[in-house]
């Protein structure tokens, strides 16, 4: 039911039957899927299926969690979020996660260098000029389209490859969505390997080379961007 | 002899001198509090213990080593922060996912141990500690004798307060604390060791109540129950200024120490509760606190 | 969400008008009863001022559990109406030369207002900022004793007369007086399991569990928590009011934040949240006070230890109320 996964041998991340908890209610219920080295997938589903959790599972701030994350060959499952970033996972949160209280520089140098190739705060500027013009006003006085903007950019100095990118496009203008596609684009163009949680499925197709579909925390399906007819399965599954 | 309403001037400067040294210590106390508050959510009962355990600390450095004054200023804060540490990294760390009642009945319980033990060693006098040599005698100010030690006191005491203010305003390490506070599980997902912050967070507030209390020990005596009213006190402060801010901290410290020193110059019998007092009218018009933000 | 999960921490004695059985009312009024047959008979076992001081400390214990267990309100300065209300029986007795009973109503009455005032001002905040304003709004009270001119400063009002309850019964005989502490403290045992059973205890319940919910349902939450508020500190003032009598005393001890401090001891060590635990903890905290009245400040660190303790290894002892309010 599945079109052929990932050609790589060794995925650069591979989730297999991961279970997760929100508080009391258990909201994944044995997640597998895998994700190749410079790749886009785009989590799918209703809201409440579990992609955010599914994130939040992934890089370890989720309260439970069960079964099995490797992340480059390293087994992530017991680890603590601050282990799990440091093999190179970069979390761009959903609502943004920008620092009311830090200025947009400092927001934006937040996030500790872990590897090596991560991009300077020059050529961060030059890709996102508009947060130079107001790297000292507080964060959260930006727009929102230049929130998602900061909050997609600081995790580009870390030097981490795979980004779990929760819901970039929600409430923004068609515009700024537009110039969001851009960024990604240029990503993966650079080899960045990226997790997408959509509710938006245009933007999700301009970008992911392979959809999988989440209810009611499983994988029920995983569909390439190439398969033509299959693409509208994807509107019957998100009931649009 | 000149006066201000009614009141010898010499007399209400010297008094306004007590209220802004006990400012001086409230904004200490309610600055590390604020701070522990904000990243742990904890309110560290056991605070006037530490501020009470750091001046305890400077007495036996003199007394059993002969380690004088200076060297306290440093030492009793490390070793009250090192305390700290090991408290929070055992006991009060496991509190932080049930309700933060409990770890206020913790620390309430640790002051009770800290306060217990020294009085069970020390007694309950107080204890006599020399002002320094270099900062002892005065000088003769028009309107008032001013001591050098209180003048070093309110300096040090605003010193420490601006430095801190600094330090988590202008510097990496206070961009942690203060991203954590608002997101700790964000800020663990960049890579960060927020448990690790906790405990220094927890050791740094704790610090600056022992130095707070090193800087206390020439003007009160050293005491078992010194600080078991003055955290109290403290609170109020805290309700009254709210948590949301650090310079709000600093500022209702002194600010409330001036106002109980002007109590006592016009109405005595009211210094003792004027903080109280004026804690209940904060509430009753603005509930969040002076510079806090409602939750 | 909240009413299909039901929190395994949840006291099996928290009382839970749908889930009760017959067996369960047995069980209950088995409990009731053996208290009444311990009240009876404990009297030829322990020394009897000693027990009507446990009988005194548990009343202020269970009246500061109905705040904290059905109002989910941990207060920190609940010696203000313990010890408020002592120094108002003690001053009537003594002064004004009331009998006992009198004395002992004008000193709940005067705790009542206290609530009122304390509680108006402290239900504007919650959870922690709660007990920092309870406790910094005792002290006021506290200070407020020490220097008014009634309550004798350090000294205290002593020497306060025990007199004749309703004129009649010489309480200068042990019995008698143990008597009148043991029919109070019954008393309001049983008012406390009377409200809880109430439409307005089963409010009180609906709010601990899920204010935003309460709210919406249209209960004005804050009504009930000032209510519960003032109950809780009438009490508070009954027990302490009885302690002065009892004793012959009210002093600053009993207005001290170490008593609040106690007071929450007890219901740690009884269990937070339970119905009974209260009493039991009133019994070992104030039995421990004598015992270790003699090794000076051991007392202050046992205590301290014993909090930790609690705090760190049996938090599922008195979770209950407290959990269900974080748990969302």
């Amino acid at each position: 039911m599945t079109d052929a996964p990932a050609a790589s041998p060794q995925p650069l991340l591979s989730v297999q039957a991961l279970e997760g908890w929100y508080g009391e209610s258990h909201v994944l219920h044995g997640m597998t899927f895998d994700v190749a080295s410079g790749e886009v997938v785009s989590l799918l589903g209703r809201n409440g299926a579990g992609k955010t959790t599914t994130l939040r599972a992934i890089i370890g701030v989720l309260g439970k969690r069960r079964g099995s994350v490797t992340c480059a060959g390293v087994e992530t499952i017991g680890m603590p979020a601050r282990s799990i970033a440091r093999l190179g996972v970069g979390y761009v949160p959903e609502e943004r996660g920008i620092f009311a209280g830090l200025s947009v520089q400092e927001n934006l140098t937040l996030p500790p260098k872990l590897r090596p190739g991560g991009m300077d705060l020059e050529q961060i500027y030059r890709l996102f000029p508009n947060l130079k013009e107001r790297a000292r006003s507080p964060g959260t006085k930006l727009s929102g389209g230049e929130q998602q903007m900061l909050a997609i950019a600081r995790i580009l100095r870390t030097g981490s490859k795979l980004i779990l990118l929760d819901e970039p496009t929600e409430g923004l203008a068609p515009v700024i969505v537009e110039r969001i596609a851009e960024v990604i684009q240029r990503l993966k163009a650079d080899g960045y390997t990226i997790i997408l949680v959509e509710q938006n499925l245009r933007f999700a197709q301009s970008i992911a080379g392979r959809f999988v579909v989440v209810e009611q925390g499983r994988v029920v399906d995983a569909i390439s961007n190439e398969s033509g007819c299959r693409l509208h399965q994807l509107h019957a599954y998100l009931g649009v | 002899m000149s006066t201000i309403f009614g009141i010898p001037s010499n007399a209400l400067f010297s008094q306004l001198l007590v209220g802004l040294i006990n400012g001086s210590f409230y904004a200490m106390l309610s600055l590390g509090l604020s701070i522990i508050f904000g990243l742990l959510n904890v309110i560290n009962f056991a605070h006037g213990a530490m501020y009470m355990a750091g001046a305890f600390v400077a007495w036996i450095l003199l007394n059993e080593a002969g380690i004088g004054y200076w060297w306290s200023l440093l030492l009793a804060p490390l070793v009250v922060g090192l305390f700290g540490a090991a408290f929070e990294r055992l006991l009060l760390a496991r509190l932080y996912k049930i309700d933060h009642l409990y770890s206020l009945l913790l620390t309430f319980g640790l002051a009770l141990i800290i306060q217990g033990s020294f009085r069970q060693v020390y007694g309950s006098s107080g204890l006599p500690y020399a002002i320094p040599a270099a900062l002892s005698g005065g000088q003769k100010l028009p309107f008032m004798f001013l001591p050098n030690y209180r003048a070093w006191v309110v300096v040090a005491s605003l010193s420490v307060c601006v430095a801190t203010w600094l330090l988590i305003e202008k510097t990496k390490l206070g961009a942690y604390l203060r991203a954590a506070t608002e997101n700790p599980a964000l800020v663990e997902a960049f890579g960060v060791n927020v448990s690790l912050l906790r405990t220094m967070t927890y050791a740094f507030g704790v610090g600056l109540a022992g130095l707070a209390g090193v800087l206390a020990a020439p003007i009160y005596s050293v005491s078992p129950s010194m600080g078991a009213d003055t955290v109290i006190v403290v609170f109020a402060i805290v309700v009254i200024g709210g948590m949301g801010s650090i310079l709000g901290s600093i500022v209702t410290g002194f600010g409330l120490g001036l106002i109980e020193g002007m109590t006592k110059v016009f109405y005595p019998q009211a210094a003792s509760t004027a903080v109280f007092v004026i804690m209940a009218l904060v509430l009753i018009m603005k509930p969040a606190g002076l510079f806090g933000r409602a939750s | 969400m909240s009413d299909v999960v039901q929190s395994p921490a949840s006291p099996s004695s928290l009382p839970d008008s749908r889930a009760k059985t017959p067996k369960a009312i047995r069980l209950y009024l088995g409990v009731l009863l053996g208290i009444a047959a311990a009240l009876v008979a404990l009297p030829f076992a322990v020394y009897p001022i000693f027990l009507m001081k446990v009988l005194c400390f548990a009343l202020f214990a269970l009246a500061f559990n109905l705040l904290l267990g059905f109002g989910g309100l941990l207060s920190f300065g609940h010696a203000a109406f313990f010890g408020g209300a002592a120094y108002v029986s003690a001053h009537a007795a003594k002064v004004w030369g009331l009998n006992p009973e009198a004395a002992i109503a004008c000193g709940a009455l005067a705790s009542m207002g206290l609530g009122v005032i304390i509680g108006w001002l402290a239900i504007r905040r919650q959870g922690i900022y709660f007990a920092m304003i309870t406790l910094a709004l005792a002290q006021l009270v506290y200070f407020a004793c020490l220097q008014a001119k009634f309550t004798g400063g350090e000294d205290g009002v002593q020497g306060v007369p025990r007199g004749h309850l309703f004129g009649l019964f010489n309480l200068a005989d042990d019995r008698v007086l143990y008597a009148m502490v043991a029919a109070i403290f019954m008393a309001g045992l049983l008012a406390i399991l009377r409200v809880i059973h109430s439409p307005f205890g089963q409010a009180l319940k609906a709010i601990r569990e899920n204010e935003a919910r309460a709210t919406s349902l249209g209960f004005r939450v804050e009504r009930y928590k000032l209510a519960v508020f003032i109950l809780s500190a009438t009490l508070a003032g009954t027990a302490g009011a009885t302690k002065a009598v009892v004793f012959q005393l009210a002093s600053l001890t009993d207005v001290h934040w170490a008593t609040s401090g106690a007071v929450i001891l007890m219901t740690l060590v009884g269990g937070m949240g339970t119905l009974f635990g209260p009493i039991v903890g009133a019994f070992v905290v104030v039995g421990m006070e004598s015992y270790l009245a003699p090794f000076g400040a051991w007392l202050t660190i046992v205590e301290g230890l014993i909090f930790v303790t609690c705090v760190i290894l049996f938090p599922n002892g008195f979770v209950g109320a407290l959990a269900k309010k974080t748990a969302r």
